[in-house]
């Protein structure tokens, strides 16, 4: 009985603090509003449809050669032309979407809860640990996030898998900051204390009080990040430091079609547009988020 | 403030022994069998027993680490393995070649962003500010190879209007390097024809480069503006019937400079960074390059070298940044 009322008291309490963004209703509403947000929701659910229907959009398949249709230029049976190998570019951008966003969401899933895991238990417990994890989170920052990447990627021996990691392992310090920030605010509020002197455990603290109420700013943040990941991993393919062929990957499409860039300028120039497309369309969403996410605007905007 | 500096300069050199010890974990411990990929993984065994001495690869963990960091504070890295030449020798080529292309199209990237930025907060929701916007959030977005390869087949294959690529015309030869910066040692040595078609090779990759910080610098300009455009003290100064020239230079982008900086700091990181894949699209003898065909090549040491050289540098820039914003703005105090 006694705890009951306490517990709703502490409810009471956090709701008081819960984030802004949890307002789904009112965060739609304000998306719906903004133009340039809305370009962007648009190219990410073209993109995913894409990756997901890709078998049966595509006209063709992605990896079977066709020697005697080698570097014909953009037709009505080829779109945009077909590469080196009579491939066809189309289908090869086509079923790319899926490999881009798979890199994506592997690469969030391993550094966010790597970042937030790190972050809470340094803002948490403080003193040496938090010393600790934020001098080695210091160091990775110290590194331009490519560079890092293509050191790890080499150093692991360059394939997909690897970048994977390879960018996951340079992008945690931003989450882990973050988690860090939101939760030395938060441990300072009263219902953590009512919390702790209810007798809670501190891993029940962290795990269902401060975890939730950090989540909107991680979100956010990550969304600002999908649009660089995928830039990042296609400037390794690129390189020849991510996907290997024949992978029909955009950043290694353009790779392969650099030494035909003057006569069949279609080949490395097509994978592009969908790159800039992608990351355009996931700044765009990130910014909207953001602005929608700051109170200060919120305010103003309603 | 003394406080803060000596903080701050302490955490640089953790940063900096940090850097050095996580390249060295990627370079002596993690990789497979880096002799193999020099050699060949098919070669005789004495081969590979003697390549692995002169690497220093046959001593135990802590012994490597301890002869790695003696060479690096003698600034040594070794003899690369695939120019046959010192890493550090090849640095001193290599990287004045990409400092030099970074504070060009910095330079570019610092005057265009910040005008653009504040036309685009002083015109808000106009057309300039949608067309500005627009533009920088494309320029953001922009992978740095692809638009290089966009600006070879326009501007170089079908305008002619820049060169193919590399740092000068095969017909010249480099100035006498006193500071490595072609731009600068030809004209101290009175060669105008090479100052000239250095800067003509610049153009390419500098204007790839530009573009992208351009985007983040007047990204940053625009919304430090607007808010600081919306501060009492600027309605004051309107108020007074000052000109809306004074106002917004003289009362708002002083104040406005502050994130502006901290924006410059940090774009000269991602200016290293699109350094490597610009350089390598344009042939621009620079260390990105270097780096790339190091990595390419397994090439260890030169590896090391280049990657270390690069984070010191982003360091340094970082430390810069910290001094200078606790220099432009006495409300902060440590």
């Amino acid at each position: 009985m006694n705890k009951d009322i306490s517990q709703n008291w502490i409810t009471s309490l956090k709701n008081r603090h819960s984030s802004e963004i949890s307002d789904i209703k009112e965060t739609l509403y304000l998306i719906k509003k903004s133009p340039l947000t809305m370009i962007g929701l648009t190219l990410i659910l073209i993109l995913v449809i894409v990756a997901i229907f890709a078998p049966y959009i595509a006209p063709h398949d992605p990896v079977t050669m066709h020697l005697d249709k080698r570097l014909a230029p953009p037709s009505k049976d080829h779109l945009l032309g077909t590469d080196e190998l009579g491939r066809d570019i189309l289908s090869r951008i086509i079923y790319g979407a899926g490999v881009a966003l798979k890199i994506m969401l592997i690469v969030l899933a391993i550094d966010l809860p790597l970042g937030i895991l790190l972050g809470l238990i340094a803002g948490y417990f403080g003193g040496w640990i938090d010393e600790i994890i934020m001098r080695i989170a210091d160091i990775f920052m110290a590194f331009p996030r490519l560079i890092l990447a293509m050191a790890i990627g080499a150093a692991l021996g360059p394939n997909l898998r690897n970048t994977m990691i390879a960018i996951a392992l340079t992008m945690w310090p931003i989450y882990a900051r973050l988690a860090r920030g939101e939760t030395l605010s938060i441990k300072e509020r009263t219902f953590i204390e009512a919390e702790r002197a209810l007798g809670t455990s501190n891993l029940k603290i962290l795990i269902s009080n401060i975890l939730p109420l950090c989540f909107s700013t991680l979100i956010v943040r990550a969304t600002l990040d999908m649009g660089n990941i995928i830039r990042i991993a296609a400037g390794m393919s690129f390189l020849g430091l991510g996907a290997q062929p024949p992978t029909p990957d955009w950043g290694l499409m353009i790779s392969s079609g650099r030494n035909f860039l003057i006569n069949q300028w279609w080949i490395p120039t097509f994978p592009g547009f969908a790159i800039l497309l992608t990351v355009f369309g996931f700044n765009l969403l990130g910014d909207g988020i953001r602005d929608i996410s700051d109170p200060h605007l919120r305010r103003g905007k309603k | 403030m003394l406080k803060y500096l000596i903080k701050r300069l302490m955490l640089f050199v953790i940063v900096i022994f940090g850097v050095v010890t996580v390249t060295f974990f990627l370079s002596h411990v993690i990789p497979a069998d880096p002799v193999g990929a020099i050699i060949g993984e098919n070669a005789p065994q004495e081969l590979v027993e003697k390549m692995e001495k002169e690497l220093g690869l046959d001593l135990p963990v802590g012994q490597q680490y301890i002869r790695y960091l003696k060479g690096i504070v003698h600034w040594d890295f070794g003899m690369s393995l695939r120019t046959q030449r010192p890493v550090s020798h090849d640095m001193r080529i290599y990287f004045p070649a990409t400092m030099e292309l970074a504070l060009f199209s910095l330079s570019i990237a610092i005057i265009f962003g910040i005008i653009i930025g504040i036309i685009s907060a002083v015109k808000r929701n106009q057309l300039p500010d949608n067309i500005s916007r627009v533009f920088s959030l494309v320029g953001i977005s922009m992978p740095a190879f692809w638009l290089g390869l966009l600006f070879i087949l326009i501007l170089y294959y079908h305008l002619g209007l820049i060169p193919a690529g590399g740092r000068l015309s095969p017909s010249l030869s480099s100035p006498p390097i006193i500071s490595g910066f072609y731009l600068l040692d030809s004209l101290i040595a009175g060669e105008f024809r090479t100052f000239w078609d250095a800067l003509y090779h610049l153009i390419g990759p500098g204007l790839v480069l530009g573009w992208i910080q351009t985007a983040y610098i007047c990204r940053v300009t625009r919304s430090s503006m607007l808010e600081v455009l919306n501060e009492e003290y600027i309605r004051t100064a309107r108020v007074k019937g000052l000109k809306e020239k004074i106002v917004i230079f003289r009362h708002a982008f002083k104040n406005a400079l502050i994130p502006v900086v901290t924006m410059i700091g940090i774009s000269f990181g991602y200016l290293l960074e699109g350094s490597v894949l610009t350089e390598t699209v344009f042939g621009y003898p620079g260390l990105g390059r270097y780096a790339v065909n190091s990595f390419l090549s397994l090439d260890l040491n030169s590896v090391i070298g280049s990657v270390t050289l690069i984070a010191i540098c982003y360091a340094l820039s970082n430390l810069i940044v910290d001094l200078l914003y606790a220099f432009l703005d006495p409300r902060i105090k440590y």
